[in-house]
């Protein structure tokens, strides 16, 4: 298969990640829909490095992958103080900064 | 056979993705990000990626989409409420239009290796010796960095997460209490009991009656 249909994939995947971000209110389904466009990008990147026959692109995707871990550790641990502490766990709801 | 392969696996990313969005219920979104993964996993080794499609499989599908799956049913999910009308429609617009952008961009691209298969690669392309090679060589600093990612966010998750005074319904000094009057289990070793000395408190359920020389009184029902 060419490259461009690798590309295709990873914009497919990117965009309704990026829609889920935007139309959902939970912050669980928004992390995996963060999830989605960090995968997309990783998709993205591996696919120009099978296009340069090299493997640099791959070590950048591993770390996106640590960078994504970090990311949900975070984002669970504040899912999980906002449940300790009653919040509601809906982002709309959790408006305090707004300034 | 690659490209009934790649149709498979992008086929099965996609309705992944898009079951991560349209489901309701956050656990079935877990399992549906997971198949994801797998077949996003799938993808990875039609690149040639190897070592990333195996991380992609243990990593991600397994490790991290156990922590979601603690957490989901931690917090239990709960009833999902509709967005706001605006962002409702706002949001799948936005992806449309950030589709077709990308489609253009890719489209009317100058790089004329989007057309073809891909370079050549050395035999051991994308194997795990060859990554490791280079991430202890060539990419060394952001290797270390993103250990050092990785340690702030399970420190940061840690400190986010943990029990906080007066947060909760019962206080710090109760849970302290509470430890202090748990009784524990006869014939553990104590001191005390080295020295032949009876538990205090001898109407203690927890505790078995200790048996003397001097106790050892005939009993019924032998």
């Amino acid at each position: 298969m060419a490259i461009g249909w690798y590309l295709a994939v990873a914009a497919i995947v990117f965009c309704v990640g990026a829609g889920g971000v935007l139309a959902r209110r939970n912050p669980l389904t928004i992390l995996l829909c963060l999830e989605l466009m960090l995968n997309g990008a990783n998709l993205a990147l591996i696919a120009f490095a099978r296009m340069w026959g090299g493997e640099d692109g791959q070590v950048f995707a591993l770390v996106v992958m640590v960078v994504a871990a970090a990311e949900v550790t975070v984002g669970l641990g504040l899912i999980v103080a906002l449940y300790r502490r009653r919040l509601p766990v809906d982002v709309d709801e959790l408006s305090e900064l707004h300034g | 056979m690659s490209a009934v392969l790649f149709f498979l696996a992008a086929i099965g990313a996609i309705a992944g993705a898009i079951g991560v969005v349209m489901l309701r219920n956050p656990f079935y979104g877990v399992l549906s990000l997971a198949s994801h993964l797998v077949c996003l996993a799938g993808l990875f080794l039609l690149l040639r990626a190897e070592f990333v499609a195996f991380v992609q499989v243990v990593v991600y599908a397994g490790a991290v989409m156990v922590l979601y799956v603690f957490v989901v049913a931690y917090v239990g999910g709960g009833q999902q409420q509709p967005s706001g009308a605006v962002l409702r429609i706002l949001g799948p617009l936005f992806a449309i239009g950030l589709a077709v952008e990308l489609c253009v961009a890719m489209l009317g691209s100058a790089l004329e290796g989007i057309h073809g298969k891909g370079a050549g690669y050395i035999p051991g392309f994308g194997s795990p010796a060859h990554i490791g090679k280079l991430l202890l060589t060539k990419y060394l600093f952001p290797f270390e960095a993103a250990s050092i990612v990785l340690l702030i966010a399970a420190v940061g998750a840690v400190v986010l997460a943990r029990r906080r005074r007066g947060l909760e319904d019962g206080t710090e000094a109760e849970a302290e209490e509470f430890r202090i009057r748990t009784p524990h289990p006869a014939y553990i070793g104590t001191m005390a009991e080295g020295a032949g000395v009876r538990p205090s408190g001898g109407d203690d359920p927890f505790l078995p009656e200790v048996e003397t020389v001097s106790d050892a009184a005939p009993r019924g029902g032998w």
